[in-house]
């Protein structure tokens, strides 16, 4: 049996497993911290820094760092509900994210973080850098002005004999995230679909199929991003 | 081209952690890695296409289009500008017919910019095929270009060289060394083994001993106490490595080219210390691609430690076997982070990895791992000659020993000086023959900017921490244009990228600072710039991220009125601009671009 | 007190937001008792006839005469508000930031499916039309705004509530199903 630690977020006591990431641990004891990048049971990429919480008044990233025993977390501080609300705004701005046009609209995680901090407006000056979408691959575009870089597909999306579909490419100001022609190819229609569902935006989509739900119905139109996990324990 | 890079894969065992490797022997061998060559890469590697481009893509001295016969990257940091960069690339455009960023019809000369090469006490400098050309001038440029059109090897375009053994004919490089002082623990009168053979002749526990009691601390900036390093990793399980940080790309620094240069064997003999401490069989020294000119060098150096019987099997007849290889670096600052250089090291893009675990845990091929500084293995080699208590005695009680700095700018005599920690900027200004400073750039673009009413503070770990880099700006400087814009492009340029603040932030404040700089601010993006940073520096994984946004902090806590002469003090304004922002549908439709609002 | 007075314009928009406007449905009837309207589309009155408390933009700035009327909705208006996402953010004509303007206007009059007539490839200029900007800008980076108001279009709740908030002085709690980018 693994070790149990005792830690508190905000002053509420919790239960984790040694090793458990503050996260996944926050989620059992029904505290919600959002993510875009971390699913859980995946290796984390540590990249969108929107679950940056302060552990023993130090800031790190929640889907990083396990929880160690009588660790001191804070999550919805006034400081951090800002520093989150930023990052969804700079997310915002330095991608093209026209909501009304796309295809994830409803469902989409960042756009669910605006709705739950109530983005009227990002603080940042709009970039509208040119990124070019690949429609090549028989099963998915990749629209690249929505990516966020968080890696998901990167980490998740491989070929039967483990080789990357997704990758990298470039780094700084000329990153962008890049699809293997050859590989995705041979793409299934499971794939296609695990690969648009992990992505936590409009960045991969399957072709020939879409806009299912009506408005109304999706997953964020009424519901809060996280407050399943909020809900489940109360 | 199939054949041939099947040869090189091969070459590296097919191993996909030799990744860098082979996209350097083909970058070499093409001119660049295309398509075509990643394919074959992927094929022989067995790995999907975009993972090779993956690290290809990483690194600027590996490129997609193929660079020029003679490939010239110009140094475009700070000290390279302050010293006419600007003459030299306008002279190479002028004689070539060609801009920066391009190459020659005829293919023979490309044209790139880079970031700091390493000599900022001789630029401005560029590097052309791996070799080294500094102190440039635009007659320099016309000879050097005239050389390239007459097709010379690169080798032959350099006629002086420099001193030591920049002029060691398996060197032959004009790079000069610029020691301007020797001190007691790096640079004085050195004989290989001492350390080594003392340090066998010790308990391992009792080696990391030495060095804990020594005080020394990473010089690379950071501080961190190398014997702790060294106890933390020595008490984990299975096979242990020992990494050499030799990665220097802080702008400003140029020590460790130094110190390859004359004390190589001093380096390898500190990492076999290490290796003996912590019980590693392996070691990597990770050096910069813009230090490729010292290879032979090197390697010559490690042959001879070898027949020394300093390092390979059963060495000085102690039972302890130990090797060293040389891995080189492809263009990324972010490499300099320990994390970073390992995934580099294997062959994978520089990003820094999540802590924990941290490298003495887990490092390189996810055993545990000590990353030091150049400079650190120096000094552990001299400690284990000379004693803990000696090296404890020099320096200040925080900070013990030396630090070698890498002194440029606006002074009469740039280069390097190993000083006990503990002396004051204004005593090193006298020292270097400064005045008229308007600010002294401390530890690089990462460090700090530090204005005249501070210069009486001191160089140590306890006040101002450096890995060496100190950069003099004299009053005659627009110190938000020249300095602090050119050290934002610089972060925005070597962001890794993998943490999304880091990369879009440091891209969103250097649009703000050239926004101000450009006189287009306003008093409110000050205040937007700072908090900002505040975001940056406390949502990001690795020190880049935490620092980079220091050029803009440092400056507006210290340099404020600067900022407020070029910003307006009213509560909104518009960079709109109609006349531009029409330019392009009147040149369409043929219209003038006047137009009235 | 007189009643505050609200004017409204649509520039590089779909007047979808004017459309959710008359969505408030019969709350229109309380909205003229609290407010006067002056230039707007809903009265049909063409230009400012006085001050105005309240611009209402729909619509980001894709060319010169949008940039024009902006302008004229700061001067005339006390506090003007972003409706929607092209006032935002430029919405959807923004798609075509980052797109050299001369392959936008080629493709819209030469390349497109639907001007196949246009063999001649004339590219209109006639001098009466305004100019087409380098890119689609968000109202905020051409003039001060004051407040925003999401959606495409807002939600009508969200834009009656706003209304009356600050009409009345009165806090304004958003509902989260109000608060929506499409």
């Amino acid at each position: 049996m693994s070790e149990t630690v005792k830690f508190t977020i905000d002053g509420k006591e919790c239960i984790g497993k040694k090793g458990q990431y503050i996260v996944d641990a926050a989620a059992e004891n029904g505290v919600y911290i959002p993510v875009l990048c971390h699913m859980k049971d995946v290796i984390p990429a540590g990249s969108c820094r929107v679950c940056t919480v302060k552990a023993n008044g130090r800031n790190m990233a929640a889907c990083t760092s396990p929880v160690e025993e009588g660790m001191s977390i804070e999550n919805n501080t006034a400081e951090l509900l800002d520093i989150r609300k930023a990052i969804v705004e700079m997310l915002f701005v330095e991608g093209n994210h026209f909501c009304p046009a796309c295809e994830k609209s409803g469902n989409c995680d960042l756009q669910a973080l605006g709705y739950k901090y109530q983005m009227m407006v990002p603080r940042f000056p709009y970039v509208f850098e040119r990124r070019n979408i690949d429609a090549t691959t028989p099963k998915i575009f990749l629209e690249r002005n929505r990516c966020i870089f968080c890696k998901r597909c990167v980490r998740m999306i491989k070929d039967a004999e483990g080789r990357s579909i997704f990758a990298f490419k470039g780094r700084g100001e000329t990153l962008e995230i890049n699809i293997d022609h050859k590989l995705a190819a041979n793409m299934t229609d499971e794939m296609a679909q695990l690969a648009m569902d992990i992505c936590p935006v409009g960045a991969i989509l399957r072709k020939e199929v879409g806009f299912n739900e009506a408005i109304g119905t999706r997953k964020y139109d009424k519901k809060v991003i996280g407050s399943d996990i909020e809900n489940n324990h109360q | 081209m199939k054949e041939k890079i099947s040869r090189i894969v091969e070459n590296f065992g097919n191993d996909a952690a030799r990744l860098m490797d082979i996209l350097s022997e083909v970058q070499s061998e093409y001119g660049c890695v295309s398509c075509e060559a990643v394919s074959a890469i992927a094929e022989n590697l067995h790995i999907s296409e975009v993972d090779v481009i993956q690290t290809r893509s990483f690194y600027h001295f590996f490129t997609e289009e193929q660079v020029g016969k003679y490939a010239v990257y110009l140094n475009n940091s700070v000290v390279s500008c302050m010293n006419g960069m600007s003459d030299v690339a306008d002279e190479f455009q002028k004689q070539l017919g060609v801009k920066f960023g391009q190459k020659t019809a005829d293919g023979l000369v490309s044209l790139h910019y880079t970031a700091c090469i390493g000599m900022s006490d001789q630029e401005p400098a560029a590097i052309i095929n791996d070799v080294v050309f500094t102190s440039l001038t635009r007659n320099k440029v016309a000879k050097l270009v005239a050389d390239m059109r007459a097709g010379k090897a690169v080798n032959d375009m350099v006629t002086e060289f420099g001193d030591g053994n920049n002029a060691n004919p398996i060197v032959r490089s004009m790079v000069k060394n610029n020691i301007m002082k020797t001190g007691p623990v790096v640079l004085d009168a050195y004989e290989v083994g001492l350390g080594l053979s003392k340090a066998l002749g010790m308990d391992s526990k009792a080696v990391i001993k030495e060095v804990l009691d020594s005080g020394l601390r990473g010089r690379g900036g950071a501080g961190f106490p190398t014997g702790m390093k060294w106890e933390f990793c020595s008490r984990e399980a299975g096979d242990h490595y020992v990494m050499c940080n030799a990665d220097e790309g802080e702008p400003g620094t140029f020590k460790d080219r130094v110190l390859l240069t004359e004390r190589a064997s001093m380096v390898f003999e500190g990492m076999a210390i290490g290796a003996y401490a912590i019980g590693a069989k392996e070691g990597v020294l990770y050096l910069r691609r813009e230090y490729k000119y010292m290879k032979a060098l090197l390697e010559n150096v490690l042959t001879e430690m070898r027949s020394e019987n300093l390092l390979g099997n059963n060495i000085l007849g102690k039972g302890f076997n130990f090797d060293i290889r040389v891995q080189f670096g492809a263009g990324a600052y972010v490499c300099g982070e320990e994390s970073a250089l390992i995934e580099s090291a294997e062959g994978k893009r520089g990003e820094p990895r999540n802590r924990p675990p941290f490298p003495a845990q887990k490092g390189y091929k996810g055993k545990p791992t000590i990353v030091n500084n150049v400079e650190t293995f120096c000094a552990a080699a001299r400690i284990l000659d000379r004693g803990a208590a000696w090296h404890k005695a020099i320096g200040t009680p925080e900070s013990s020993g030396t630090k070698v700095l890498s002194i440029s700018g606006d002074c009469n005599a740039p280069g390097v000086y190993e000083l006990p920690w503990g002396m004051s900027i204004s005593e090193m200004l006298t020292m270097v023959g400064a005045s008229d400073v308007q600010a002294v750039q401390v530890a690089g673009p990462s460090g700090i900017c530090l204005p005249p009413a501070q210069f009486d503070r001191k160089i140590a770990l306890e006040d101002l921490p450096t890995g060496g880099s100190m950069i003099v700006i004299g009053n005659k400087r627009d110190l938000l244009k020249d300095v602090v814009l050119n050290f934002m492009e610089f972060f925005a340029d070597e962001s890794c990228g993998s943490c999304v603040t880091c990369r879009s932030f440091n891209m969103i404040l250097k649009n703000s600072i050239e926004k101000v700089v450009e006189g287009h601010g306003i008093t409110k993006d000050i205040d937007d710039m700072s908090a900002w940073s505040e975001i940056l520096r406390k949502t990001t994984r690795c020190g880049l991220g935490q620092t980079s946004s220091n050029p803009i902090t440092t400056t507006i806590k210290n340099f404020r009125p600067l900022y407020d002469a070029r910003v307006k003090n009213v509560e909104y304004q518009s960079d709109f601009d109609m006349s531009k922002a029409v330019v392009e549908s009147c040149a369409v439709v043929g219209r003038s671009a006047e137009i009235h609002e | 007190m007189s009643k505050p007075i609200i004017a409204t314009t649509s520039l590089a928009g779909c007047f979808g937001c004017h459309m959710s406007i008359l969505d408030i449905d019969d709350r229109i009837l309380q909205l003229i008792e609290l407010v006067e309207f002056n230039k707007s589309p809903i009265d049909d009155i063409k230009t400012f006839t006085k001050q105005c408390d309240i611009g209402i933009i729909e619509g980001g700035c894709c060319n010169s005469e949008n940039v024009h009327v902006l302008k004229e909705f700061r001067k005339n208006c006390k506090i003007l508000i972003s409706l929607g996402e092209c006032a935002i953010m430029g919405g959807l004509p923004a798609m075509r930031n980052g797109i050299p303007v001369k392959e936008c206007l080629e493709e819209a009059y030469w390349g497109g499916p639907t001007v196949g007539l246009n063999t001649e490839k004339i590219m209109p200029n006639d001098p009466e039309l305004p100019m087409i900007l380098d890119k689609v800008y968000p109202c905020h980076e051409i003039v001060k705004i004051d407040y925003y108001l999401p959606g495409c279009a807002p939600r009508a709740d969200l834009i009656w509530a706003a209304v009356v908030a600050l009409v009345t002085g009165d806090e304004l709690n958003i509902p989260y199903e109000l608060v929506k980018f499409d």
